[in-house]
């Protein structure tokens, strides 16, 4: 292994360590690339989280649709002082396409990889293309982790100068199938060198706490940082959407039934009897209670123990954030100072 | 058994579309098995391009044949004569037995009718699943039986994924989760604990990845004669 000057007692040194490392709560955002090839979007939306994320994911062909890639996407948000965690699948890249982006994405400033199996392609845009597969993502979590303790490549072939260094992250799904295996699963990714952990969208607290019981019985929380997934909801539509459509999201009815009751002085109304006005107070007042129960849902993650951030996943609605940052008592950020770089 | 599909009609006629004198080869062996390409099924097919092509107003001559197993050579000797007869072989072979006609007879052009699936097996009359993807390296030893690479959409070796819910894949309700039927077979057989072993990369070298495969038994061969 090299010896890093820089990295100062920490893995990597990277903003998100640095929090975490400090024992402060940590909160990360969720920065969506447009489908196009318009930078100024990454920039809109970059300054909409700037301050009130430790570090922001940049998601990779998110569901299997065709997008700026994310660590191109990454280099615009490192421009903007904004710290970018790369989200990286392994649906489109082999292993030889997957280390020369972390050296690239590593030279461009980038310092956090989130580790992803990734949506299979046929729910995108190019449902007819080959998927790859060549490694799956704890597979990948060894290799980066690999890259920067041990500084070879997944060959094995030692690196000829500097190693890429990564904050290594991964994605839990407390609730996905099989659930007794769940916490199992987590483990052997922190296992493989996950250091931090970014899951699932979480809207049934009980159930999440019944998972860290598990995940704290197999000690995995003092092995890694665990950050939970939270979205605010936009509408009881929506709610209902996920709750039904997307695999391992729990949404209590009692929630969806807010979100109902939110909107309830406009309820009972046909589309057509709804004026243009009715129509965004109704979506304004459906908002305010998805902020508000982001809020609350945050209050009660962080009683949980092994819990030690956030994960915010507001996407196309970013200025949510600052909101559910603020409304949580998480603003301002904390700044700890970057290692200080030794002489070489 | 190689499970295959029959082509459409109209894709078949479009694929002898220059020919007059067309000889069906039907396949005595996996597509007899799957209803696909055997005798019953080549001779329906050349009946159906007899009546087609007569009323689309060009008859052609349409005879059938069917051998034992068209992946071999030497079945496929005893119908050189016809196939000499005829402008084009369809094929009702799977990829294989294709391949080994237009190896066999060099002069002959021929064309696929079905269209090869998988590696699979009959689950109930009329169904048929894929069970095995010939990766070269058989891994089922540490999953219980139940392949990965072939049932997981992701081909996943530490599954399962994200998109697992209620036994099945997140590609599609139909597909049963094959991280879940290994979970569940591993926890029944007691063996849960190798599901804690993080398996390293595949080695794809062994797959279709390291190009055209091909297997020599030197203990097999037949000495050369001097």
């Amino acid at each position: 292994m090299t010896d890093h000057p820089n990295t100062n007692g920490y893995l990597v040194g990277s903003n998100l360590e640095r929090v975490l490392h400090a024992g402060n709560f940590a909160v990360t955002g969720e920065l969506g690339p447009p489908q196009n090839a318009d930078a100024s979007v990454i920039r809109k939306k970059a300054a909409l989280l700037r301050g009130y994320c430790d570090a922001v994911n940049l998601t990779d062909n998110q569901t299997a649709i065709v997008r700026m890639s994310s660590i191109g996407a990454g280099a615009i948000v490192v421009q903007e002082g904004l710290e970018p965690v790369i989200q990286m699948t392994c649906r489109d890249r082999n292993r030889l396409a997957m280390q020369s982006d972390l050296l690239g994405a590593y030279a461009l400033g980038m310092r956090n990889l989130l580790c992803l199996s990734g949506d299979h392609q046929t729910f995108g845009n190019h449902p007819n293309a080959k998927n790859v597969f060549d490694i799956d993502s704890l597979q990948l979590i060894k290799m980066v982790a690999d890259m920067r303790d041990e500084c070879i490549f997944q060959c094995g072939d030692a690196f000829k100068g500097p190693e890429p260094r990564f904050f290594v992250g991964a994605a839990a799904a407390p609730f996905a199938d099989p659930l007794e295996f769940r916490p199992y699963r987590l483990a052997k990714k922190v296992q493989a060198g996950a250091n931090f952990i970014q899951t699932q969208l979480i809207y049934d607290v009980p159930a999440f706490a019944t998972f860290m019981e598990k995940v704290r019985k197999l000690g995995v929380h003092e092995k890694t940082y665990i950050l939970a997934g939270i979205g605010p909801l936009k509408s009881p539509s929506m709610a209902k959407y996920m709750k039904d459509n997307v695999p391992g999201i729990l949404i209590p009815d009692e929630l969806i039934g807010r979100m109902s009751k939110a909107g309830a002085p406009w309820a009972g109304k046909s589309k057509d009897e709804l004026t243009k006005e009715d129509k965004k107070a109704r979506s304004e007042a459906w908002q305010a209670e998805g902020i508000r129960i982001t809020i609350e849902l945050i209050e009660q993650l962080r009683q949980i123990e092994g819990v030690v951030g956030v994960h915010i996943m507001a996407i196309e609605w970013e200025e949510a954030v600052k909101l559910i940052v603020e409304g949580a008592g998480l603003y301002p950020r904390p700044v700890i100072p970057e290692p200080v770089k030794q002489a070489a | 058994m190689i499970v295959a599909e029959q082509k459409t009609l109209d894709e078949i006629k479009t694929l002898v579309k220059s020919a007059q004198n067309v000889l069906v080869v039907g396949c005595g062996t996996c597509v007899t098995v799957c209803f696909a390409g055997g005798s019953r099924e080549a001779a329906i097919l050349a009946s159906s391009l007899r009546m087609a092509t007569q009323l689309d107003g060009s008859p052609k001559k349409v005879s059938d044949v069917t051998v034992q197993r068209q992946c071999e050579w030497e079945y496929l000797d005893p119908i050189s004569d016809q196939v000499k007869d005829v402008d084009i072989v369809l094929s009702l072979g799977c990829g294989i037995g294709v391949q080994a006609i237009a190896e066999h007879f060099p002069n002959t052009w021929v064309v696929p009718g079905l269209n090869t699936k998988f590696l699979g097996i009959p689950l109930e009359q009329g169904v048929w699943a894929e069970r095995c993807a010939a990766c070269g390296d058989c891994i089922l030893g540490l999953t219980g039986g139940i392949c990965p690479i072939a049932r997981c959409s992701k081909s996943l070796l530490n599954g399962p994924c994200g998109g697992s819910e209620d036994g099945h894949c997140e590609v599609d309700a139909e597909i049963p989760c094959a991280w879940q039927l290994i979970y569940d077979r591993m926890n029944s057989l007691g063996k849960l604990e190798v599901l804690m072993d993080l398996q390293p990369p595949k080695n794809w070298r062994s797959s279709r990845d390291g190009g055209p495969r091909k297997i020599v038994r030197e203990d097999l061969r037949l000495a050369e004669e001097d």
